[in-house]
């Protein structure tokens, strides 16, 4: 349920705060130290920016980074105006252009004038409220869960929040971060606050050694088949184990990122050196003496040993496998190797009916391999795949090779940032030799906002999120797939196992 | 925000698990710079056919659903996408309550800013309501968010959780934000004692010139 009832959820969270628990997790974040029990990330975090409120119960909960883009926020600054409130913090405010800007030249113009009209309210309302903009001609624009960490301004320990579900993204970095409406958009522009009742907590353990040729979208695809779509509903979910350890931060974006679609409220992972070494020499990040200090806070964020979760799944990495979602929900998915299942397979009646509705609307037929699906459109991008690695891991199948004839393939970079690096390496070269489209940062065809849509028709190999009904352009079909998975399904037509090409690698 | 104390109205059903909001409200619909208008687009995809006419296998384009102000749904109902469009075109729509056995998260949310309310139940109990107004003879029902219960007209069905927090937001017709501006001193007394170490997006961000 939309806020998980305080009754019949009370864990041991809620009864371990105290007063005095709370004024030590603004000296210090360590429990241990303390002589505390101790406690998760997400405690920590909750604790520290409690504002008013008994911390068991629904409390005024401090905003630290606020992210608002073009199309959640226009009525929520409106809806300021015709209050006569103020933006409180500017400051802690940070607004782009994504969701529906053209992936062509900067030059060309944006053919819709609905939505210019949302790119015009957007400067309006940011120049008047004195908020940051990286608009479209920014060299650092691009999609707001990728520039935010980019810049350095999601650290450990801070509550980040965005009118978009998958502001889970920055929980990478062991911040509580989620999605909101734009009712809550206005509330926190106007108070640097939200309302929010406390969450139970899941752990998802992923232990062992990833096989080669799985990547973190693969462990993301897998953990929401083992949940379901609703399986982690209202969670704060913890990803910890060897495999989320071994993760670079762009791989654990791409993990959290997915959460929202478990049906959870977050996903989060505890920093450690890795999200140090990742954060020094950011923009946003503080330097010489300051930067210690602030990497010892940091990493007192992470959930101390021996906490406990109200709930805990495991998954060992042996049993993942390059993965493709194969109807029209992220937990209807099989390995490569596997099938579409057939209805005769299907535990209760509410499974068929769905799984029957998923094929129709796929166009395919109960037991199809997954790797006799042809598609016509591959598209590489999203808050969920765009990084530098993410390029990378495409382009390494994609060297010297074709796009296959009968497919269109799209590169669309997560940020100004991410396309300059990628080019400076020659990325660019090697999509373009190959044939597949390079283009400007933006969230492009995730969503189909802008003018990248799917016909009524197309099967397209995405590395975005949501296979959603008509979530690509009506009519659409979505196949969700890692980066490396979707570059080889351009060459061959089909989706092949990665696991199989020979330029295949660990990453 | 729109008060809520007590529904009666027709029902209607949507007989499936997991409606995520690109389905309540299509994205192509999001361009729009209102808060209200949204009704004629919600469900769009599965309510109207290519040329625009309204398909005949769709259950909410049933006659006897015309007037339905309570829509009795599948678990999970408004996953996905945290557009609050969803709510604004469910509301637009005409419906003013939504009865499933769960709701993802941020709908459930974005449902009571706007004074839309989710009604959880268990999914024996929703079932049983779905199978009844599927008889489709004008199954009505009254929402009683006083009593936190349902009822028809032979009485009491069943008593649902809601939050104290949103029972009284809604009955009261509460505005969250000025709720939570009467706070501003402990809000004040935060930003003193928060960190200075937390990053500030107008260092080094681009804001643009006032025109």
């Amino acid at each position: 349920m939309g806020d998980p009832p305080c009754r019949g959820t009370e864990s041991a969270f809620h009864k371990r705060l105290s007063k005095e628990d709370e004024a030590i997790a603004f000296q210090t974040t360590s429990s241990a130290a303390a002589g505390e029990a101790p406690r998760t990330a997400y405690q920590k975090i909750w604790n520290s920016h409690l504002v008013s409120g008994n911390p068991s119960e629904r409390i005024l909960l401090y905003v630290d980074l606020h992210l608002v883009h073009e199309v959640t926020s226009p009525q929520a600054f409106a809806g300021l105006r015709a209050t006569g409130r103020q933006v409180r913090r500017p400051d802690l405010t940070m607004a782009v252009m994504d969701h529906l800007v053209p992936t062509w030249e900067r030059s060309r113009p944006t053919p819709d004038p609905i939505g210019l009209e949302q790119l015009r309210q957007l400067s309006e309302n940011c120049a008047a409220a004195g908020v940051p903009l990286f608009d479209l001609h920014h060299a650092r624009q691009g999609i707001v869960h990728v520039i935010g960490p980019e810049l350095g301004l999601t650290q450990p320990g801070m509550t980040v929040v965005c009118g978009d579900s998958h502001t889970a993204t920055h929980g990478a970095f062991g911040a509580l971060a989620f999605g909101i409406g734009t009712s809550e958009v206005e509330q926190v522009l106007a108070t640097q606050c939200l309302w929010q009742a406390p969450s139970p907590t899941m752990e998802v353990a992923i232990d062992g050694e990833l096989p080669k040729g799985v990547t973190a979208k693969d462990v993301a695809l897998g953990v929401i088949g083992r949940l379901g779509v609703a399986g982690g509903r209202g969670s704060i979910v913890e990803y910890t184990g060897s495999v989320v350890r071994n993760l670079s931060m762009e791989g654990r974006m791409t993990l959290c990122n997915m959460t929202i679609e478990a049906g959870a409220r977050a996903g989060m992972i505890s920093p450690d050196e890795t999200t140090v070494r990742y954060l020094e020499g950011r923009p946003a990040v503080p330097t010489g003496p300051e930067f210690d200090r602030a990497a010892e806070r940091w990493l007192g964020f992470a959930t101390d040993p021996g906490a406990t979760f109200d709930r805990r799944e495991s998954i060992q990495a042996a049993e993942l496998a390059p993965f493709v979602t194969w109807g029209t929900n992220p937990a209807m998915v099989a390995a490569i190797t596997g099938r579409v299942p057939h209805l005769d397979e299907c535990p209760d009646q509410p499974t068929r009916d769905a799984t029957a509705r998923a094929l129709d609307y796929m166009g395919l037929s109960e037991g199809t391999a997954i790797e006799d699906i042809s598609i016509d459109r591959v598209f590489i991008g999203s808050c969920t795949n765009s990084r530098l690695e993410d390029l990378r891991a495409a382009a390494a199948i994609a060297a010297g090779n074709r796009v296959h004839s009968g497919v269109r393939a799209m590169v669309v970079p997560g940020s100004g940032a991410v396309k300059r690096a990628a080019e400076a390496e020659g990325l660019d070269r090697v999509f373009r030799d190959a044939g597949f489209e390079w283009l400007e940062a933006g969230c492009s065809m995730c969503l189909g906002m802008n003018p990248d849509i799917l016909l009524p028709g197309e099967r397209c190999a995405s590395t975005s999120n949501r296979n959603f009904e008509g979530r690509q352009g009506a009519g659409g079909r979505t196949h969700l797939v890692s980066p490396a998975m979707a570059a080889a399904a351009a060459l061959h037509g089909h989706f092949v196992d990665v696991r199989q090409l020979a330029s295949a690698t660990a990453s | 925000m729109e008060a809520f104390k007590l529904h009666h109205g027709l029902c209607a059903t949507l007989s499936r698990d997991d409606v995520d909001t690109d389905q309540i409200i299509p994205k192509q619909f999001l361009k729009r710079t209102e808060r209200d208008g949204y009704g004629d687009s919600c469900f769009f995809a599965w309510r109207y056919d290519e040329a625009g006419a309204p398909r005949g296998d769709f259950e909410l384009n049933a006659s006897a659903y015309r007037e339905a102000s309570i829509l009795i749904t599948g678990q999970n109902f408004g996953c996905g996408s945290s557009r609050e469009h969803a709510a604004w075109a469910l509301l637009g729509y005409g419906f003013r309550a939504v009865i499933a056995p769960s709701f993802a998260d941020i709908f459930a949310t974005n449902a009571y800013q706007n004074g839309l309310l989710p009604v959880t139940l268990p999914a024996s109990v929703v079932s049983r309501l779905g199978d009844r107004t599927r008889q489709g003879d004008g199954y009505e029902l009254t929402i009683d968010l006083q009593a936190a219960e349902v009822r028809d007209e032979s009485g009491r069905i069943a008593g649902f959780e809601i939050e104290e927090f949103w029972r009284e937001c809604l009955l009261d017709g509460l505005d969250p934000i000025a709720t939570a501006m009467k706070r501003s001193a402990d809000i004040t007394a935060h930003e003193q004692r928060r960190s200075p170490l937390f990053p500030v997006t107008s260092s080094f961000g681009p804001t643009p010139e006032v025109r």
